[in-house]
């Protein structure tokens, strides 16, 4: 597809899952935390059932950063390391999927924590 | 016996003190502060010892400006866990130490147990003091200070800010507390930690309708009848719960946490909660006010959401309880 | 009014939320960081990136602004005004992760930043695992997905 077109995309997708958990937030009594367990899950089963692959095919970022992108790679993991290890994949599959995201932010999150003081909330 | 408690002997409030943080400064009440810290860090290295900081130095200010040196006692509370803001900061002046626990309401129980106190024993001078500091209220009671979080309209600002009062018993003039009445705990089953002012209507509610139907007194027999922190929503709801029984409260009600900060121009939401929202404008405002004749005679409600964050995970209902103290000026 | 009658009254005036705004918001905000990791995915191709890596690549920078943000006292600020729309992309995440960490440093880096750093995110790691394993597990008996 065009370049325009896959920013477009990414644009309308990425907002849509943003635009959802917002509802959700306001008009239910969720909080925070459990919207993004839910999303993370739903990633995992969109995957499983093979609806968030073409997804990410047709709207990249848009399907990546939102955290049901975070569950399919998840999933993806899984499923790829059950096919190279067998069984075993079982438990080896989620956390190496989820590994560059994990360590990034606990890296950039220490070195944060070394070079940032936490600033008192402003009105 | 009736709820109301009337000291047996004249305890008068000798002196007062607020300090206050950044918001507090740059609210509509930032003139009554002696002291305000731009970086709300008072130059401590947590939040935690600032709050217990500006708890010393609102008391440091009041015994100073009373003339006292040392308390005969000291009641004093905060919303950090176990109180450790009080037993840091103003338990440093080294008075005999009474720790209080009300929440929000701490300044108004400990004002009333500071009066029975002088009533009913030798002591002679007792000072109260409590605070709350929005940075060590958000980090104990719900997210991390950097935390991305959307805040609700019905959600109120933990205001950074202490007040203190010296009590004298024998002196003469001043501001006299003439009535105590501690609160019940009333829970009305809320669990929503963002609608604070709806967990401690029932509360306030309870309290204002104990004091009227065994006074016999009425609203307008007031200047002023002044909650803590219901705050904007929270105050609504007082008027519709005592809408039957006490229909013209509204007309002499004000709350805290709606005068420390603008409402409209200010992104408070719903108002000011936290000890040191009623400590700190009863403290640096309505007193001095008081004396300076301004009113003669009012009611000073304060109100405390009981909770903490294990109690709110597992789903348990925010109970509320308001400690009602009456104070006089004679002119 | 009775406790029932009450809490009902109190709910419906509670649910005032500007619902519009806020989800024009999360839509506008949350679209444009997508958008931008698209862009920057696109930039990252052109630099020589393999297409497997691109989005790994993606991922990592958001999540090194978004801690940036966080440290500098500016995610907080922009995510009042967007909810979901930082929330949702791995942003949240990545400020999930840090703002404890810059609120215990106070308590030491074992028992402080270390015992705290999974504070809040932790929810969303231990969920994403347990789907992750019991999809595999199904995966594995069935051989195929669901």
């Amino acid at each position: 597809m065009s370049e325009f077109l896959s920013y477009l995309y990414a644009f309308l997708v990425g907002g849509a899952f943003c635009a959802v958990a917002q509802l959700l937030l306001d008009k239910t009594r969720m909080t925070p935390a459990r919207i993004l367990v839910l999303y993370v899950v739903a990633g995992v089963f969109l995957y499983a059932i093979g609806v968030y692959g073409p997804l990410l095919d047709f709207a990249g970022e848009g399907a990546s950063l939102p955290l049901t992108g975070f569950g399919a790679v998840v999933g993806k993991g899984v499923q790829e390391a059950i096919d190279e290890e067998g069984a075993l994949g079982i438990l080896t599959g989620p956390l190496t999927a989820a590994a560059g995201g994990i360590t990034a932010a606990l890296v950039f999150g220490y070195l944060a924590a070394l070079l940032f003081k936490g600033k008192p909330k402003r009105l | 016996m009736g709820r109301i408690l009337l000291p047996r002997e004249d305890v008068r409030i000798l002196s007062t003190a607020a300090v206050g943080g950044y918001e507090e400064k740059r609210g509509p009440l930032g003139a009554i502060f002696d002291y305000t810290a731009e970086d709300d860090r008072f130059g401590q290295k947590s939040f935690e010892l600032a709050e217990a900081e500006m708890a010393r130095m609102a008391l440091s200010f009041a015994l100073g400006k009373g003339d006292i040196t040392l308390p005969d006692l000291l009641f004093s509370g905060d919303l950090q866990n176990q109180c450790v803001a009080s037993s840091n900061g103003p338990a440093s002046v080294g008075a005999p130490f009474i720790g209080l626990f009300g929440a929000c309401s701490t300044m108004a129980e400990g004002l009333g147990m500071a009066t029975l106190a002088l009533s009913g024993c030798g002591a002679v001078t007792a000072a109260v003091v409590t605070s709350s500091h929005n940075a060590a209220a958000e980090r104990q009671f719900r997210t991390p200070l950097e935390y991305g979080a959307q805040r609700t309209p019905t959600a109120q600002w933990t205001a950074t800010a202490a007040g203190a009062a010296v009590l004298a018993k024998g002196v003469g003039r001043g501001v006299r507390i003439s009535a105590f009445l501690p609160g019940r705990v009333v829970d009305a089953e809320i669990t929503d930690a963002a609608n604070m002012g709806a967990a401690m209507a029932p509360s306030a509610a309870d309290t204002l309708l104990a004091y009227f139907g065994e006074s016999g007194e009425r609203a307008e027999d007031f200047d002023l009848i002044l909650t803590g922190d219901l705050g904007q929503e929270g105050s609504v709801i007082l008027g519709m719960l005592l809408a039957e029984k006490l229909p013209d409260i509204t007309l002499r009600h004000k709350d805290c946490g709606c005068l420390l900060y603008d409402i409209e121009k200010e992104d408070v939401h719903a108002g000011g909660s936290g000890c040191g929202c009623i400590a700190s404008v009863l403290s640096g405002h309505i007193i001095p006010a008081m004396e300076r004749g301004e009113y003669r005679r009012i009611l000073a409600i304060g109100t405390g959401a009981l909770m903490n964050p294990a109690s709110l995970q597992q789903g348990g209902s925010i109970a509320g309880v308001a400690h009602l103290i009456r104070l006089e000026m004679d002119i | 009014m009775n406790k029932k009658e009450y809490k009902k009254l109190t709910e419906r005036r509670a649910g005032r939320s500007p619902v519009f705004s806020n989800t024009l918001a999360a839509y506008l905000v949350g679209g444009s960081i997508c958008l931008f990791g698209e862009a920057l995915r696109r930039l990252y191709l052109l630099l020589g990136a393999v297409e497997e890596d691109s989005f790994l690549l993606v991922t990592v920078s958001v999540i090194f602004l978004s801690v940036l943000a966080t440290g500098l006292g500016v995610f907080d600020t922009v995510a009042r005004v967007a909810g979901a729309g930082t929330l949702v992309p791995v942003s949240g995440f990545a400020n999930a992760v840090s703002s404890p960490a810059l609120d215990l440093v106070a308590e030491g880096p074992v028992l402080g930043v270390g015992a705290g750093i999974f504070k809040v995110a932790g929810p969303v790691l231990l969920f994403s695992v347990l789907a992750g394993s019991l999809y595999g597990l199904l995966y594995f008996l069935f051989g195929v997905a669901f």
